[in-house]
């Protein structure tokens, strides 16, 4: 199978899940309990005003035709009216999602350079202190929570050391905690998933090899260890960035930062169902497409990976 | 023994003395006490108390109760549907295995607290709601890891063996295929605990777990972060406690992998 048609294929998948998870938060929405007219015009309205509302809402049409619509409607790229803002929920989507890339990005940045530079350095001194240190913090930092992490870094860094902003609307600097919060269990991953990449390389007869060749240290680490132990890690890292999106929604809310996971939860309380569906896919569909790109990388970057079987 | 066995061994037996043995009495936990308002850490009260005066220590206790208990029933459920989706997916194959493999696709191809959140929100959290919606995420990764752990099995002869004899699916299942997968299973149930405690915890914090005044250690952090200045014990003594706990079981988990591979690699050579 040609490289050209795997990506179809991968393209095609892609498309296919979109389309189910679509499906299953809109079955999902209209599950809920609770009518969204009363959402909107409250307990007190007149009956005639509810029945109006829902026949211009379309919601009085059979869920499978309110189904067919969404679809139709998101094929053209209308994702809907919020209940709450009554306007179109797709600019404030696109704002929010903007703000959550920018959070994400950044702590992706932050974990993958902290995360595998530690990783190189525990595995070159495996065993010894520094190994051990490394290890152990990796340990603990997959344990704290990001809502523990967070309240502590704002206690330390900006009530009591007063370096850096907490709000969103800081400047550049105001990225710096939440990035650090919601990145940290990842860059605790990266580390964990570096050291055995490169203590596996270092076990390899070929490693042994140039060794006896004659080869200096940094050469041998530089054009052999790393480039074969860093592929397997950096092709894992793009899923771990779709984790980030979920984690992304808990950060969001700890740091007011004003992204699609502060948006969800506001939504969700705020009872505006156009929103959460549409939040909710966004979130779905750019992790469907990360894990896609992935996939791609990965054949890519390794020849002998057939996405076809 | 290592010493950080023992450390780990102590750690875990500390835990459970305090889980076991502090009180049960619910009342005491909601007792609010308005001269006693985010008073700090103290003789009289070891950990201080909360922003309604109530003692923080035993709402620690009783947050970690509550949080084991969903562990629990979460991973009851979680582990026996998804293993045996898994199990019977690997061995019966065909249309079923196929119709398996696409759902638990679709559901990894989402990240799980999000569904786990919206699931949460649009119920209403509580308690049963809270369950609900992490069993229904849950479940995917034992269905995964026994699914391909049962390709492996399959292929053993003692199982064609016992397809040979006729003996019937439930029985290959409980008495063939089981048993060999049990130790990566135990790995991942470990894991899994440590995060559904976290995810527990998260519901919590973001005011869609388990309502007050029950006490719950995600929703103590969120009530003690906006005491941030005022009273940074509150948030920092909660969030230790749950860190303590999801940490034991990382490494609890650490450990059975490091041992379950050495006995592998000894089996092997």
């Amino acid at each position: 199978m040609g490289k050209l048609e795997s990506v179809f294929t991968h393209v095609i998948t892609a498309f296919i899940v979109t389309i189910c998870v679509v499906t299953i938060v809109f079955f999902f929405i209209h599950l809920i309990p609770g009518d969204p007219i009363v959402a909107i015009l409250g307990e007190q309205a007149a009956l005639q005003d509810v029945e109006q509302l829902r026949t211009q809402l379309g919601l009085d049409l059979p869920l499978t035709s309110q189904w067919i619509q969404f679809i139709t409607d998101l094929m053209v790229g209308d994702l809907g009216f919020s209940f709450y803002y009554h306007a179109p929920v797709a600019p404030i989507i696109a704002k929010s999602t903007v703000m959550t890339f920018y959070l994400a990005g950044a702590a992706f940045i932050i974990a993958t350079s902290v995360g595998i530079s530690l990783g190189i350095v525990a595995a070159l001194y495996q065993e010894k202190v520094w190994d051990r240190l490394a290890v152990f913090a990796a340990l603990v930092s997959m344990s704290i929570p990001n809502f523990v992490f967070g309240p502590i870094l704002i206690i330390v860094f900006a009530v009591k050391l007063q370096w850096l902003p907490i709000g969103a609307s800081e400047g550049v600097l105001s990225i710096v905690l939440p990035a650090l919060a919601l990145g940290l269990s990842l860059a605790a991953l990266t580390m964990r998933m570096t050291r055995a990449s490169v203590i596996e390389v270092l076990r390899e007869p070929y490693i042994l090899a140039i060794r006896a060749k004659g080869l200096s240290q940094s050469r041998i680490m530089l054009a052999h260890v790393f480039r074969n132990a860093l592929l397997p890690v950096v092709t894992t890292l793009g899923l771990q960035l779709g984790l980030l999106l979920g984690g992304a929604v808990i950060t969001e809310a700890i740091f007011s930062w004003p992204g699609l996971g502060s948006l969800v939860i506001e939504s969700i309380s705020r009872r505006d169902y156009p929103m959460v569906q549409a939040s909710v896919l966004v979130i779905a569909v750019s992790y469907i497409i990360i894990n896609m790109l992935t996939d791609i990388l990965y054949k890519v970057l390794d020849p002998r990976v057939d996405l076809g079987s | 023994m290592k010493k950080s066995t023992f450390v780990l061994i102590f750690s875990m037996v500390l835990w459970s003395v305090v889980l076991i043995f502090s009180s049960w009495d619910q009342s005491v936990l909601n007792t609010i006490d308005l001269e006693k308002i985010l008073m700090p850490p103290s003789t009289e009260s070891l950990f201080g108390s909360d922003d309604l005066g109530r003692s923080i220590g035993p709402r620690i206790v009783s947050g970690a109760r509550l949080s084991l208990f969903v562990v629990i029933i979460v991973l009851t459920i979680t582990s026996v549907f998804g293993t045996l989706i898994g199990i019977l997916s690997g061995l019966v194959g065909g249309t079923f295995d196929s119709i398996v493999m696409r759902v638990i696709d679709i559901f990894l191809s989402f990240p799980g607290i999000l569904l786990a959140i919206s699931l949460a929100g649009i119920l209403g959290g509580g308690l049963h709601n809270v369950v609900l919606a992490l069993s229904a995420v849950g479940w995917v990764g034992f269905a995964r890891l026994s699914r391909a752990q049962t390709l492996r099995v399959k292929q053993l002869d003692h199982v064609l063996v016992a397809q040979l004899f006729g003996t019937t699916t439930p029985k290959i299942i409980i008495l063939h295929v089981l048993p060999l997968i049990v130790s990566p299973m135990l790995v991942e149930l470990t894991y899994s605990a440590a995060s559904v405690i976290l995810s527990e915890a998260g519901l919590s914090f973001l005011g869609i777990g388990v309502s007050s005044p029950t006490a719950s250690l995600g929703s103590m952090v969120r009530d003690g972060s906006f005491y941030l200045m005022t009273a940074p014990h509150y948030v920092i003594l909660t969030g230790m406690a749950l860190m303590s706990l999801v940490f034991l079981i990382n490494v609890a988990g650490d450990r059975l992998q490091e041992k379950l591979a050495e006995g592998y690699s000894r089996n092997i050579n």
